[in-house]
């Protein structure tokens, strides 16, 4: 769907997202006798989505933990383990189910760093599958990103190529900071890319430009950057340039990438498949606001999720709720002709 | 991260909890206890002066507590305790001057002024922090006690908090997954029968909320009286022997009191005088003393014992009035691993 840009041309391998997670995880566990992994049936079962199919049978049920159905548990072991220089990688089942968990990683994970005047330190990840389009319904498909991402002492990645998920995985487990590493559900089998059999990182906080243009810039990440991508790719036969910027990262969130776009090009749209409301966008707005007022030939546009609890399920009421490509094009067809 | 050899641990290589003759290891035990009981005098008295902001909860009454673990624990050991945590911060051998310059927000202090009375932690100690929000560390000291298992060692995690946290959910999930897992770890719950301001038995249809609740768990529990503090030591040497070998872990439940209100701002009367002056007869500290003077400890040591504690204390005190306040700046760091708070690239 995509071009990978960056990706070196030997020596790689085709694969999918959850493929790239489940190989980059057991590459690090070979690797690091301190990585492992907890969560809900990752080990007998390799977890819902397969991300560590195997690794049971590969690395024992001592560095490869199945734990109650309790997110709170989850979490708070992986802040013990981290406070001891383990490298816990914790999975959430769903992003959904992360809220019992909000105490762990917003009161004590994110704090403990700063509380203790850098005396400890809390080196975890936490994975987790977000984002609708599967028709998984209210508590199967929400983005979180903006909850955390709220939180100082959070670092919070949302990778969608294959090679992006291998090269920040490896980062976010080396990272000294606790991690939210989301993973948009809908791309696992959907995005294939290669891969490079070498170990390599992408450092967290660098937003990647998907496609270059001049009239307009779009911001997105996750399924809605793929999704972006494509609506250029259909403005472009009209003569509409538009620079899609994947940020992969909400915090550190790369600024610099935006407002050099956004300098360029004058006009800025903001994409995320999260409620509006407070969300990303509305924060990436304001710093162009600030920061590029006078570039501006256009007042700043959010496509976002609705003011609207969760997704619904009905197919036609998720369509509602979910940005697609054929809104996007309108969207930024409507903002380019401004 | 290395570990200081704590005084309360020379304590326990000498220690004697039987009935017989005093030996110095006694001697630090009264010694631990009573450092505790004029540290947190000293900051009732602060607060009494205008000296010290915030809420501050004080553990005077619970001190055999915290020193009877502390005193069973090796230096390569973890504890974790609560927002009423000075005692056990003390108890594992953080320097006066520093504990007390945390809690008067001075550079010095022991988290830079950052953390305060109710956030106190120390690596170098073994003390993995007091916690807030109850019932938050019980998770948190499993995944400790968990990396222990995993790297191989004896160390044993000791996780104290109070009768207020036996109701909240991270209580019973840590309980059932420290049982499953086969923790080195002993819960060590300090009721002192008020959560804050209401009688845990308001709320609690068991006995004993911790203890009662561990078997559902698969977790064998004991009650000792929290302020009988050679009991505890005797409970605690043979819990932490027991976490040690891997025959972990433990709840055990110390029954105690709260001699003054929940916080510094709380006179406590909820409670009824008759109550409370039965428990001030309790006194773990009175008691130690009379026991050791019992098996023939000389008065005028003990008396310059509680002579020496409380200079230690003055001198812990004045060393942090005279220190200075964090540069306004420093607000600004070790938030990330780089150790600043950048939040735009």
């Amino acid at each position: 769907m995509t071009t990978l840009a960056g990706a070196p041309s030997t020596d790689t391998t085709e694969m999918n997202i959850v493929q790239a997670v489940h190989d980059t995880l057991r590459d690090e566990m070979r690797r690091d006798d301190r990585v492992l992994v907890l969560g809900e049936d990752v080990g007998a079962r390799g977890g819902v989505f397969r991300a560590t199919h195997g690794f049971l049978d590969e690395f024992g049920s001592e560095r490869v933990l199945d734990t109650p159905l309790d997110e709170c548990l989850i979490a708070g072991v992986a802040i013990g383990l981290a406070l001891d220089d383990m490298l816990p990688v914790a999975e959430m089942q769903f992003a959904d189910f992360i809220f019992p968990a909000f105490n762990q990683i917003v009161s004590e994970a994110a704090r403990i760093r700063y509380r203790s005047n850098g005396d400890f330190e809390v080196p975890m990840v936490i994975r987790a599958p977000w984002g609708g389009g599967v028709h998984g319904a209210l508590y199967h498909s929400q983005s979180i990103e903006a909850f955390f991402a709220h939180v100082p002492g959070l670092k919070v990645v949302v990778p969608s190529t294959p090679y992006d998920i291998k090269g920040m995985l490896i980062e976010a487990i080396e990272d000294r900071d606790p991690v939210l590493f989301l993973e948009h559900k809908k791309t696992y089998r959907l995005i294939k890319g290669e891969v490079p059999a070498e170990r390599y990182t992408v450092p967290l906080g660098r937003a990647a430009v998907r496609t270059e243009g001049d009239d307009v810039t779009v911001v997105a990440y996750g399924l809605m950057h793929h999704f972006c991508v494509e609506a250029a790719g259909r403005l472009h036969g009209e003569g509409i340039g538009v620079e899609v910027i994947d940020l992969r990262s909400i915090y550190p969130l790369d600024m610099d990438t935006v407002l050099t776009s956004v300098r360029k090009t004058g006009k800025a749209m903001i994409v995320h498949e999260d409620t509006k409301f407070l969300g990303v966008g509305g924060e990436v707005a304001a710093q162009i606001a600030e920061e590029a007022f006078d570039d501006l030939d256009a007042p700043v546009v959010r496509v976002a999720g609705p003011h609207i609890p969760a997704m619904p399920f009905s197919p036609t009421l998720e369509h509602r709720y979910l940005p697609d490509v054929d809104r996007l094009e309108v969207a930024l067809r409507k903002l380019a002709e401004y | 991260m290395t570990r200081s050899k704590t005084a309360s641990a020379d304590a326990a290589a000498e220690a004697e909890a039987q009935e017989g003759e005093v030996t110095s290891g006694d001697l630090s035990l009264l010694a631990t206890m009573l450092r505790m009981r004029a540290f947190e005098q000293r900051i009732y008295d602060a607060f009494s002066e205008n000296k010290l902001r915030g809420p501050t909860h004080l553990g005077i009454g619970q001190e055999a507590i915290a020193a009877g673990f502390a005193a069973a624990l090796e230096p390569k050991d973890s504890v974790l305790s609560t927002y009423r945590g000075h005692d056990h911060v003390i108890a594992v051998g953080a320097p006066l001057d520093e504990v007390a310059g945390e809690i008067l927000g001075r550079a010095t202090g022991l988290c830079g002024g950052k953390g305060g009375s109710m956030h106190l932690a120390s690596a170098h100690h073994g003390h993995y922090g007091c916690y807030a929000i109850v019932g938050a560390h019980l998770p948190i000291a499993c995944g400790v006690a968990w990396s222990a298992k995993l790297r191989g060692t004896d160390e044993v995690t000791v996780c104290f908090f109070g009768d207020g946290t036996t109701n909240i959910g991270a209580f019973h999930e840590a309980l059932n997954i420290a049982a499953v897992w086969k923790l080195p770890i002993l819960f060590v719950c300090e009721n002192n029968l008020y959560m804050e301001y209401t009688r845990t038995s308001e709320v609690t249809a068991v006995e004993r909320p911790a203890a009662d609740r561990a078997a559902s768990y698969g977790l064998e529990a004991l009650v000792v009286d929290g302020n009988d503090v050679t009991a505890v030591l005797e409970v605690a040497r043979d819990a932490v022997a027991a976490a040690r070998s891997g025959n972990g872990p433990l709840l055990i439940e110390a029954i105690t009191y709260r001699q003054g209100g929940h916080s510094r701002a709380d006179p406590g009367d909820y409670r009824k005088e008759d109550e409370v002056a039965e428990w001030l007869t309790k006194d773990p500290i009175t008691a130690y003393r009379n026991a050791l003077e019992d098996r023939g400890a000389d008065p005028g040591e003990l008396d310059d014992i509680q002579a020496k504690a409380g200079a230690e204390v003055e001198a812990a005190f004045e060393s942090a009035f005279g220190a200075p306040v964090p540069d306004v700046l420093q607000a600004h760091t070790d938030v990330w691993a780089d150790g600043g708070s950048a939040w735009r690239n």
